[in-house]
């Protein structure tokens, strides 16, 4: 127990170590590379904190995807030096708004922790008896997967709209553009993505199917496969262009269409929201996992490679104007 | 003390030593080439003892596979992104280090 204990106490000051030296870079490179860093140490912490699913999640998406799409934003932003921010002299009021901000949330937010603490010191685990009392009508045999999926599903439902409206917004700011030199790639990369393309999508497959008895499910598996195509792209891979008009918008817009038609029809044959008819539960969760995974693993590779799809497919993509090429 | 748990803390203390040689130089090595061998080497063989410690201690063979198969997917990794933050490096004109 005791060693167990120095092991979180290490946990916990490296992570609030790597958010101050991250936060006070000025360097916006070693930032990001400082955020991907924190957030595998926060998937840990998330581990000792007893949350699997928690920590797939953190891991894969606010590590993985997330890192990736601050490095290619990083590489559109050009020469690092450009943005290093000048420093102007401060007012005396605005010398006095952080001190009074830290100094006002960290006590209230350290006092209503304390409450909270001090009420629930029975330490209640929550709502897992009533979970588990449900879990056998709720069609999965995971907790979590049956909160997500079907307690709880309206919150995956927004979930899935609000990712396909932040690609929507990505798409109408600018067209993509390339991510790398078409000249620049590395053989020894595309011996890795041949060995590792088949491997992702196997381990793809299983986080979903995991999902039905122990962590996993549609975002992890999402993530997962996003990665793998975002490794395809950079290796040289791309989508035919016959199919980057309606058949890519309609991969994106799938997962979140087909839950909107579940919740529909259930609403109109029960009168509640996503109450799923008992026989059927499990079989239309596996239907909302696998058409989530498919969109969830197009929008997060879509938003990484950022920018819609050139609006005239018939003209090839020039590769030469690669804007990436000189940064990561 | 069973025999299997000395094996295992033998392991990981072989570990640490690749661990600490490992992050030794990447601290004092003197330019980006030799740092990044110095951390894939030591760390490909640091964590391939630490997997051998696991191994030893797990009870059922589908554990061992998959933590065999994590070791080999690290080292993979590892070697190929080396190669290209040296092949990088080397474009982006960065001298080897000579006496």
């Amino acid at each position: 127990m005791e060693l167990a204990l120095i092991f979180d106490l290490i946990l916990l000051i490296t992570l609030i170590a790597l958010a101050w030296l991250l936060l006070a870079s000025s360097d916006i490179f070693r930032a990001v590379v400082l955020f991907i860093a924190f957030g595998l140490l926060l998937a840990l912490a998330w581990v000792r904190l007893g949350a699997p699913d928690v920590a797939l999640a953190e891991a894969a998406i606010g590590a993985g995807i997330t890192g990736a799409l601050l490095l290619v934003g990083l590489g559109r932003l050009g020469s690092a030096e450009h943005y290093r921010g000048t420093r102007t002299r401060l007012t005396f009021l605005q010398r006095l708004s952080a001190p009074v901000l830290i100094g006002v949330m960290i006590p209230s937010i350290s006092l209503i922790l304390l409450l909270e603490l001090s009420l629930h010191a029975s330490a209640t685990p929550g709502q897992q008896g009533l979970v588990n009392v449900l879990l056998d009508v709720s069609g999965t045999n995971h907790g979590v997967t049956a909160v997500l999926m079907n307690f709880r599903a309206w919150d995956t439902l927004l979930e899935k709209g609000v990712l396909l409206l932040a690609l929507i917004s990505i798409w109408s700011l600018d067209q993509a553009r390339p991510l790398f030199r078409q000249n620049d790639i590395s053989p020894q990369l595309t011996g890795l993505a041949r060995l590792l393309l088949p491997i992702m999508i196997i381990v793809a497959g299983f986080v979903l199917w995991q999902g039905d008895h122990a962590p996993g499910g549609a975002f992890q598996s999402g993530a997962i496969l996003s990665a793998g195509i975002l490794l395809a792209i950079l290796v040289g891979y791309t989508l035919p262009t016959r199919r980057q008009g309606l058949s890519l918008r309609l991969l994106l817009a799938v997962g979140f269409s087909v839950f909107l038609l579940v919740a529909a029809a259930t609403l109109l044959s029960s009168d509640y929201l996503l109450k799923y008819p008992d026989s059927l539960a499990g079989s239309l969760i596996l239907l909302l996992e696998l058409v989530a995974t498919a969109s969830i693993a197009a929008l997060l590779a879509a938003a990484v490679v950022g920018g819609h799809p050139p609006d005239d497919l018939s003209k090839p993509v020039d590769r030469s104007s690669a804007v990436n090429g000189g940064q990561t | 003390m069973a025999l299997t748990d000395l094996i295992t803390a033998f392991l990981l203390l072989g570990s640490l030593g690749f661990f600490l040689a490992g992050t030794l130089g990447l601290l004092r090595f003197p330019d980006l080439y030799c740092r990044l061998h110095a951390l894939t080497k030591a760390d490909n063989l640091g964590l391939g003892l630490v997997v051998l410690a696991l191994m030893i201690q797990s009870d059922s063979w589908q554990v061992v596979i998959r933590l065999l198969l994590i070791w080999l997917l690290v080292l993979v990794a590892g070697a190929t992104v080396a190669h290209l933050i040296a092949r990088k490096a080397q474009q982006d004109g960065h001298q080897p280090w000579r006496r």
